[in-house]
């Protein structure tokens, strides 16, 4: 942190976005500004003129948190790129299972290579993002998809479940790359680039989300939550509800159009059947009978398209949003521990001695909470107002194709249809 | 104006092909249409209060419009009961023609949100349309156009039914339509005919199960647009908790709106082309009677030629003595003794008037029966070129619609993704 120090501006932006020049690159950095509890700890104050605690794993990324890289970084400055790809079946006595290929590119100093690639399955993804929520408890971890598939529902080795999933393992892992804390997790690190992930500790710990963070203990009444942290605990209820609105009727336009195509699936033919015993009008009734099964099929791709890319990000957002009301309530916690704790010592008949070290810990932990998820939550602000974006503007771009292809097939139909009447324009 | 009615006035299609001698068809002359529709209640047959609907017929001189004038047109109420009696009339005394159809009596092959009351403004509005296009079709009849009835139909408007009445076809009709329904069975059907009545058989059936099956498409199809406008309204709640993502939400949730309400117009058009393939549906029926009525024609020609055989064999088996057909008279005759030589002259001569009978019925049922077959199978002719042609048309405009229906999808979900991307 020293060299941090040295290097860069005495106030560092605590909040809002800073252009990218304004902003030192945390690896330009000499020296490994990432280790904590380096000597010169005492230079480093908040702006709000505390000093910051470096001691805890938190705080020191907090402050690289702080320096709030834009998420827009073309490809020259972004160090990291992972890519989850090529799905495979492994079949064992044991079991079957899919594993896929996590491709690392990267020139960060913490890699020892600069390129790796390993096979991992969907539980050493699960194993990650459990690690990540018990080493990074004040930050918000992106979503997986949904663990448990009813068997017989579901086939678990479909070509479109498998993509689908991949789809969304493939963000969640680019999601956590491009985080500035997450990303420099050891965890993370292991995951891309050892052969084999040890995993037997994680496995002990493979507990539901929210009761691994380990040093909140839970169980204190909290005064009174700051505006923000409620607005933003409100604002997650109502988005869910509306995504929840949303899935709901996705999913039932969805079996309207399905429904529709099994009608069009009956209709085409019939047209065909007629062509059969028409001399003149044979051609026109094959080529309109063509036409509906041009326009069935882009309509099945259509459906299908908005089961596999539309439905599953909506609700991995949904899954996105509990683990994030979970990591809210855990700051209402920490805060509320501080306030407990601090209401104690206040009411304490000696007045002269300082305030003890765990309270201030506890401030500490408080104030590192509070500026990491404000940090997150912007960064996910943006992320989320991106991707919502760009899975609306998907769902338009699909239905545009839907009608082009129909429309193409019309058009192509009409010469067919006029053809005998510029004959007979000619005879006559 | 219908379409019809414009295209049939200007470009007489029926000159073209076999029809080599100009007929003054009537609708060169006349302008004929259906201009409204109204209801009325009064009391019917049993006295009782009955309500129903009205159309108004009216008609003008080609020549006045094309002058400048544009004079009043004359016009005059009939309701659809009044229509199906012309089309009886029209049925018995041309029974070689194929007789244009009437536009359905209740409402069929209905989906959800059409209306299968016959009092419905919409469905009453398509009956005028169909009315219309009914008489248009029998004014440019080369037979039927010219029939007195017909004209009456359009300009009388009061004792009209008992002209009609006084025809006596009535007793025509109910004598064939007695034969018609008894089963007999042709000895020598004519290939041709018989092919076309199959023809008729299978375009029922086909149009029947199409008409069937859009219905049900519609019916889908308007729930996947429907379930659009969800989307405008869960938008819009949306937009309400968010900050920079709220106007393009809310922007693009009016388009979800617009998509869903598109298609009503969509489906509303989508029935004028079910009510085309509903008409030939009714002309296939019309098809079918003609070849029946054939049928009938040479069963009646069949009969009388058998029953002259018989009685000729007869004769000769008088003349010679000799019994080679069996019949229960040679047998009590036999059986209770020999006739007197008088007795065989009187019946001898009785045969022979029979004959004679007999042999003019077979000429005049052949000659009937050729002339059927000759008129028959021109308006069988030219009702195929009408139907190539109508429906050919049918599917251009079908098709004109779903390309029309596809570029209002594009630029719906290009507006709305433009808002979209302004998220």
């Amino acid at each position: 942190m020293s060299a941090m120090s040295a290097g860069a501006p005495r106030s560092l932006a605590s909040s809002g976005q800073k252009s990218i020049q304004d902003i030192l690159h945390p690896l330009s950095a000499e020296e490994s500004a990432l280790n904590p509890g380096s000597a010169a700890e005492k230079d480093l104050i908040l702006p709000n003129g505390t000093p910051v605690d470096t001691s805890s794993p938190a705080s020191s990324s907090s402050l690289l948190n702080r320096l709030q890289l834009d998420d827009d970084l073309d490809g020259e400055t972004r160090d990291l790129f992972v890519t989850v790809d090529d799905p495979k079946k492994h079949v064992s006595t044991m079991e079957t299972y899919i594993t896929y290929r996590v491709c690392t590119k990267t020139t960060r100093t913490e890699f020892d290579l600069p390129e790796y690639s390993v096979r991992r399955r969907y539980q050493d993804f699960d194993w990650l993002r459990n690690k990540l929520e018990e080493s990074q408890p004040t930050h918000l971890i992106p979503p997986l998809p949904e663990k448990f598939v009813m068997k017989g529902v579901v086939d678990r080795f479909s070509e479109e479940f498998v993509e689908t999933r991949r789809k969304a393992l493939d963000k969640f892992l680019k999601r956590v790359a491009d985080h500035p804390v997450l990303s420099f997790n050891e965890h993370f690190n292991a995951f891309l680039s050892a052969k084999d992930l040890n995993k037997r500790q994680g496995l002990a710990l493979l507990t539901k989300m929210g009761e691994s963070v380990k040093y909140v203990t839970g169980g204190y009444k909290l005064r009174a939550r700051p505006v923000e942290f409620a607005a933003m605990g409100d604002y997650l209820d109502l988005f869910t509800q509306k995504l929840g609105t949303i899935d709901r009727i996705a999913q039932r336009i969805i079996k309207e159009q399905s429904e529709f195509l099994m009608e069009l699936r009956e209709y085409g033919p019939v047209y065909s059947s007629w062509s059969s015993f028409e001399e003149d009008l044979h051609d026109p009734l094959e080529g309109v009978s063509g036409c509906v099964s041009n326009c069935s099929s882009a309509l099945e791709e259509l459906t299908e398209d908005m089961s596999e890319d539309f439905l599953p990000v909506l609700r991995e957002y949904v899954l996105y949003i509990e683990s994030m009301k979970n990591v809210l309530k855990k700051r209402d916690q920490v805060q509320a521990e501080y306030e407990t704790k601090l209401e104690a010592v206040v009411f304490r008949e000696d007045k002269k001695t300082p305030v003890p070290t765990d309270v201030e810990k506890c401030q500490d932990r408080v104030e590192c909470f509070n500026a990491d998820l404000k940090a997150d939550w912007d960064r996910w602000e943006n992320n989320k107002r991106q991707d919502f974006r760009q899975l609306l503007t998907g769902m338009a771009d699909k239905n545009i194709q839907y009608y082009e292809k129909c429309l193409a097939a019309w058009e192509s139909l009409i010469p067919v249809l006029q053809d005998k009447q510029e004959a007979e324009g000619e005879t006559s | 104006m219908t379409l019809l009615h414009t295209k049939l006035k200007t470009t007489p299609k029926i000159e073209a092909g076999d029809f080599t001698h100009i007929v003054e068809y009537l609708l060169k002359m006349m302008e004929i249409s259906v201009a409204e529709a109204e209801k009325r209640t009064g009391k019917n047959a049993v006295n009782m209060q009955e309500t129903y609907t009205v159309y108004l017929i009216e008609t003008r001189p080609v020549d006045a419009a094309s002058e400048g004038t544009n004079p009043v047109p004359d016009s005059l109420w009939r309701r659809y009961s009044e229509f199906e009696l012309l089309r009886n009339y029209l049925l018995v005394t041309y029974p070689f023609s194929v007789v244009p159809p009437l536009p359905e009596k209740r409402a069929e092959f209905v989906w959800h949100k059409l209306s299968a009351d016959n009092m419905d403004p919409d469905f009453v509005e398509r009956r005028r349309v169909g009315l219309e296009n009914f008489l248009l079709r029998v004014a440019s009849h080369p037979d039927l156009s010219s029939d007195k009835i017909f004209y009456s139909f359009l300009t009388e408007e009061n004792g009209w039914k008992e002209t009609v009445f006084e025809t006596g076809f009535q007793a025509k009709a109910d004598s064939r339509l007695k034969a018609l329904n008894a089963t007999f069975r042709v000895k020598n059907p004519d290939k041709r005919f018989a092919e076309m009545k199959h023809y008729g058989d299978e375009l029922q059936s086909v149009i029947s199960q199409l008409l069937r099956v859009r219905a049900r498409a519609a019916d889908r199809l308007y729930g996947v647009y429907k379930v659009h406008g969800n989307y405008g309204r869960v938008f819009s709640e949306w937009s309400a908790i968010e900050k920079e993502m709220g106007d393009g939400l809310q922007s693009a949730g009016h388009h979800m709106d617009a998509y869903a309400a598109s298609v009503d117009d969509i489906l509303e058009e989508e029935e004028h082309y079910a009510d085309q393939l509903k008409e030939y549906l009714f002309y296939a029926d019309a098809l079918r009677a003609v070849c029946r009525k054939h049928e009938l024609t040479q069963y009646e020609l069949e009969m009388a030629a058998q029953d002259l055989t018989s009685k000729k064999q007869q004769r000769e088996e008088l003349a010679t003595g000799t019994i080679r057909t069996f019949s229960l008279k040679g047998m009590t005759s036999k059986l209770f003794g020999q006739e007197t030589p008088e007795q065989r002259e009187a019946k001898l001569k009785m045969l022979e008037t029979q004959i004679e009978e007999g042999e003019e019925l077979v000429k005049e049922r052949n000659a009937e029966c050729e002339e059927f077959v000759k008129s028959a199978w021109v308006d069988i002719e030219r009702f195929k070129e009408q139907k190539d042609h109508d429906l050919r048309e049918a599917l251009i405009s079908y098709a004109i619609m779903q390309i029309s229906m596809c570029k209002k999808g594009i630029q719906v979900w290009n507006n709305a993704k433009e808002c979209f991307s302004k998220m």
